[in-house]
């Protein structure tokens, strides 16, 4: 165990220990609670500068109805989520079954093939964007929810790949060798056998993927342009242009661009960090 | 590892003709199937991210505005690059977001150790002090903006403590680190994460008999703890370059780069040159484009060298 | 041929009207809340006038708008959209994304009917190449902003030489209150100061000149612009922290009293007020002159609206942009815009900004659209993060405008 775990400290340190950690939690959060004080606020405080004092009035859910109402927030979030979801369950599926071409068969192009997945997936996106956006242009898709779809499968292709193919190679290879004997086709021993026991690896995948694209700004500029397909962080930033007076609406749409993704996180957690961590604990 | 070149071990007691056509199908699926499972993925991988680099590399010889005919300029558009002062000031910060970023390493790792203990709600916490991590930069842009704006939170404390207001974000000198500041703020929290899954697989032996050996405190660190904890800071390091390069929503959202362009980075001056309101140089922005690709590139083929040596090994 | 096919159309439309009724796609970036309304009205007044048609709008947010506005013109046009006046447009009429609506304009009239006499008028900022492009619905003053009060608490009374306006300006500095505030993170609010300087320095055909890219920026005339700017920017008569505020953000400072003086659009007013600014210390005057002799231009934006070459419908799209320029749809809209009607018929809502903006216009030697109408984008885009770093920095002058004059070769080239 490293440090030294606390319980064999003396008895001063234990005590600074413990009230050590809330307080740099509270500091390490001051950013996130201060928006999420403002969000309660009304109108009155933020005019006269109360930013951190106790909020005059409870108004959470009344700067909520006036986000929803006002603005398109309920469109963008339902766009947020038509984006989404399509996009893990492409992503997930079709790097299962790249990932198990790449875990579990020899070829030659193997690893080329493999390096070039991972290799796209470092690419700046900047260098992708003008042919993307015209290739989208080119099959209609500009500016709708497939488009973008589309294009967040293919790229997030390359860290699935990734990280599949290392956990199906990480499965013991009798499994699909004995399979194999017993005349079990190709195809079966992916939906058989690999799938089933990659679950912890497609869970993982799947809030990671979830949370990357939920919070997604760029290609949504790039693919998008109007209220009906654009998503919560695109909507978030024109409202930012809109909103520049009034922070505790700006607060109550930040809050709600970041629900979904927290409640996947604390719903996931562990998933969530063993898809992050993967390859930081082995050589 | 097994090779796979045996067919014909079992042979269905069907028809002749289902016979036939499997028999075929048997021998060669070895060699088929991961082509078959490959193809989906690798088809909109090459369409939507392989051919689009060399198509980009094209567009950057171009001269182009997306709605006249483009005029093939060569290296014209690279030419101008090096005399362009928003591209040095954009070069430049990119240098500073890399630099200043890798404090989110060392910062991470410290966190970790900080948190590594059993106390009584230790995993809640853990997860607080990461949860910024899963929250939208677009949402972390707004609420850092909104604490440097002199009406907002940092100026009025600084004018209340005699400083007088300060406007960062307004401040050529000052932005960018505004900018930064806010940016690694999540990739702390990642950084933390992925040293306290380091911490937790350290090898105990290995500790306990440094320690017996009589080594503690940083002499431990350093010798015992630092090297178990390779892998996990070799992926701190990826990911942290790989955050500070993708610096556009932070920059999109809190200054779009301004003032007048003191606080912008390739990411953003590119998208700025080739799709903004006041310009469509679809050219120039693909030289820049070019620019950032070529930096990455230096990085990107490190990382695989280093997993191709893995894979060797591996093998 | 245009006319048999004209009239065939007529005759058709007249007998099957339902059969060409449709839709009418219009594509707009209203969404702030009084064009919105405005608009709204209008949809709705139109749709009264021609129950066979159905209306479809697509709003996009103000800044996506500016984007969006060269990608659906190309990919899905819609029938109408709107857009600016002057050399804003002109890129998508030279690629042939706009509908040439001559005819609406001409006297013999398109079939359908055509424009009124009291939009005569404005054809002139609508054409391109002999040719008329859309209609212009909306305009609206710029000046100077101030506050009354703080004015009279002062003893100043309202400048109307350059001189009077800087010693308003040391006396207000004096008194400790900003003499002119200002937002310029989004970089336009400095080229309204820019305009003006150089529409009293130089005069309305220098500014032309300019934003056409005939005359480097490097010449003494735009340094004496500079010149008169550092007699506000040096003594530090401008707000502080101007560059990290939106224009609405500079506003709080004025209405507060910190600040006594904004150049600005007249939309800005119902900000003001919204404040708790009202008209007894909201007041509205014409910049003042700065070279005597050089007639006063006044920047007036006009907002339009312009048929896609490439829409479905163009029959209901020309009625629709007959309909918008009629002088009582122009009065009603305008009402609720707070902005001025184009067409010399209609009438304007008695408040005090419109009717001193309306009169100061009517008064006018000629009207400048604005720098990043009058110019291309790219040199716009340039040109304001210049004067934006020049208000910052005014030392950086000689090298800003070099800059500029290195964009301006390159961009009109």
């Amino acid at each position: 165990m490293f440090p030294i775990p606390i319980q064999k400290r003396p008895l001063i340190n234990r005590i600074s220990y413990k009230i050590l950690v809330p307080v740099s939690l509270f500091i390490w959060l001051i950013p996130l609670l201060g928006i999420m004080l403002t969000s309660i606020r009304g109108l009155g405080d933020i005019t006269a500068g109360n930013y951190w004092g106790m909020p005059s009035e409870f108004l959470l859910f009344s700067n909520i109805k006036e986000v929803f109402q006002n603005t398109p927030m309920l469109t963008y979030i339902i766009n947020s989520f038509k984006i989404t979801i399509p996009t893990v369950i492409g992503a997930v599926a079709i790097s299962c079954m790249t990932g198990f071409a790449l875990a579990s068969y020899k070829f030659k192009a193997n690893l080329f093939i493999f390096f070039t997945f991972i290799a796209g997936n470092f690419v700046p996106f900047q260098i992708l964007m003008i042919p993307v956006r015209d290739l989208t242009f080119q099959m209609g898709l500009y500016d709708t929810v497939t488009g973008l779809v589309l294009f967040h499968v293919a790229f997030q292709t390359g860290f699935c790949t990734l990280f599949m193919r290392n956990f199906i190679k990480a499965l013991p290879n009798e499994l699909f060798e004995a399979a194999r004997i017993d005349g079990t086709s190709e195809f079966n021993i992916f939906l058989k056998i690999v799938v089933p026991l990659t679950r912890p690896a497609i869970a993982a995948l799947s809030v990671l993927i979830f949370t990357f694209i939920w919070n997604d700004f760029f290609w949504a500029t790039v693919l998008i342009q109007g209220q009906h397909a654009m998503p919560i962080t695109a909507g978030l930033k024109s409202l930012n242009g809109q909103w520049v007076t009034v922070y505790h609406l700006l607060s109550a749409g930040s809050i709600m661009a970041a629900v979904p993704p927290v409640i996947m996180f604390f719903l996931m957690q562990k998933h969530f960090i063993a898809g992050l961590t993967l390859g930081a604990s082995k050589g | 590892m097994v090779s796979y070149t045996t067919p014909f071990l079992t042979v269905p007691n069907s028809t002749q003709f289902t016979y036939r056509k499997s028999s075929w199908w048997k021998r060669n699926q070895q060699r088929l199937t991961p082509w078959i499972f490959l193809f989906p993925g690798l088809l909109l991988f090459l369409v939507y991210v392989i051919w689009p680099i060399f198509n980009s590399l094209y567009i950057s010889l171009l001269q182009w505005d997306g709605l006249s005919p483009a005029i093939f300029v060569g290296i014209s558009n690279y030419v101008e690059l090096l005399d362009d002062e928003y591209f040095y000031i954009s070069l430049m910060n990119n240098l500073k977001w890399l630099i200043l970023f890798m404090l989110a390493v060392p910062i991470g790792l410290g966190l970790a150790i900080f948190l590594n203990q059993t106390i009584f709600g230790i995993r809640l916490i853990k997860s607080l002090f990461f949860f910024p991590f899963v929250i939208s930069q677009v949402v972390i842009g707004i609420i850092f903006s909104w604490f440097y704006n002199p009406r907002g939170v940092i100026g009025p404390f600084l004018d209340k403590i005699g400083l007088g207001n300060y406007a960062i974000l307004a401040d050529e000198n000052f932005a960018t680190y505004g900018i930064i500041f806010a940016g690694i703020y999540p990739q702390i929290a990642y950084c933390m994460i992925l040293y306290l899954t380091g911490l937790n697989n350290l090898n105990t032996d290995q500790i306990e008999a440094g320690r017996m050996d009589g080594a503690k405190g940083l002499s431990l660190f350093k010798n015992i703890i630092l090297p178990q904890l390779k892998p996990a800071t070799f992926l701190a390091i990826v990911v942290t370059v790989i955050g500070s390069l993708r610096s556009f929503d932070m920059v999109a959202i809190m200054t779009q780069g301004g003032p007048y362009g003191s606080s912008n980075v390739l990411a953003y001056y590119m998208f700025e040159t080739a799709l903004s309101e006041y310009g469509y140089r679809m050219g120039y922005g693909s030289a820049i484009a070019a620019v950032l690709f070529t930096i990455m590139m230096f990085y990107i083929l490190f990382f695989i060298y280093r997993m191709y040596q893995g894979e060797k090994k591996g093998l | 041929m245009r006319k048999i096919l004209a009239t065939l159309i007529a005759i058709t439309s007249l007998g099957y009207s339902s059969a060409f009724a449709g839709t009418l796609v219009i594509n707009t970036d209203l969404t702030d809340p009084a064009p919105k309304a405005a608009f709204d009205w209008a949809f709705k007044k139109f749709q009264e006038e021609n129950p066979d048609v159905t209306i479809e709008v697509n709003n996009f947010d103000h800044e996506g708008y500016k984007q969006a506005i060269r990608n659906f013109l190309t990919t899905s046009p819609p029938d109408i959209f709107n857009w600016y006046a002057g050399n804003r447009m002109l890129p998508f009429v030279r690629a042939g994304l706009v509908e040439d609506v001559s005819d609406i304009w001409s006297d013999t009239g398109w079939v359908d009917g055509n424009l009124t006499e009291g939009m005569s008028h404005a054809k002139k900022p609508m054409t391109i190449g002999g040719k008329q492009w859309g209609i212009p619905y909306t305009y609206y003053q710029w000046g100077v902003y101030y506050r009354k009060d703080i004015f009279d608490a002062n003893g100043i009374s309202v400048p109307t030489t350059w001189d009077e306006f800087v010693a308003a300006c040391a006396t207000l500095k004096a008194a400790g209150v900003t003499p002119i505030t200002i937002g310029s993170k989004y970089l336009w609010t400095t080229a309204g100061v820019f305009d003006y300087l150089n529409l009293r320095t130089n005069g309305y055909e220098f500014h032309m000149a300019l934003t056409k890219g005939e005359v480097p920026y490097t010449d003494p005339k735009v340094h004496a612009v500079f010149d008169k700017w550092d007699e506000l920017v040096k003594p530090g008569y401008f707000l502080e922290n101007h560059a990290s505020l939106a224009w609405q953000e500079a506003i709080p400072p004025m209405v507060n009293g910190e600040a006594a003086m904004y150049v600005m659009g007249n939309f800005s007013v119902a900000l003001f007020k919204e404040g708790g600014l009202t008209n007894d210390n909201l007041g509205f005057f014409q910049f003042p002159e700065i070279t005597p002799g050089v007639p006063m231009a006044e920047e007036a934006p006009t907002d339009t609206m312009h048929i896609a070459s490439g829409a479905k419908n163009k029959i209901d799209a020309k009625r629709f942009l007959i309909f918008l320029s009629r002088a009582d749809v122009q009065e009603e809209m305008n009402k609720t815009l707070g902005q001025l009607p184009v067409n010399s018929g209609s009438k304007v809502d008695p408040d005090p900004f419109l009717e001193a903006g309306l009169n100061m216009l009517n008064n006018a030697y000629a009207m400048a659209q604005f720098y990043d109408r009058d110019a291309p984008a790219e040199m716009a885009s340039e040109g304001m993060k210049g004067f934006q770093e020049y208000m910052v920095n005014p030392d950086r002058r000689d090298k800003i405008l070099e800059r500029l004059e290195k964009v301006r070769q390159r961009v009109y080239k």
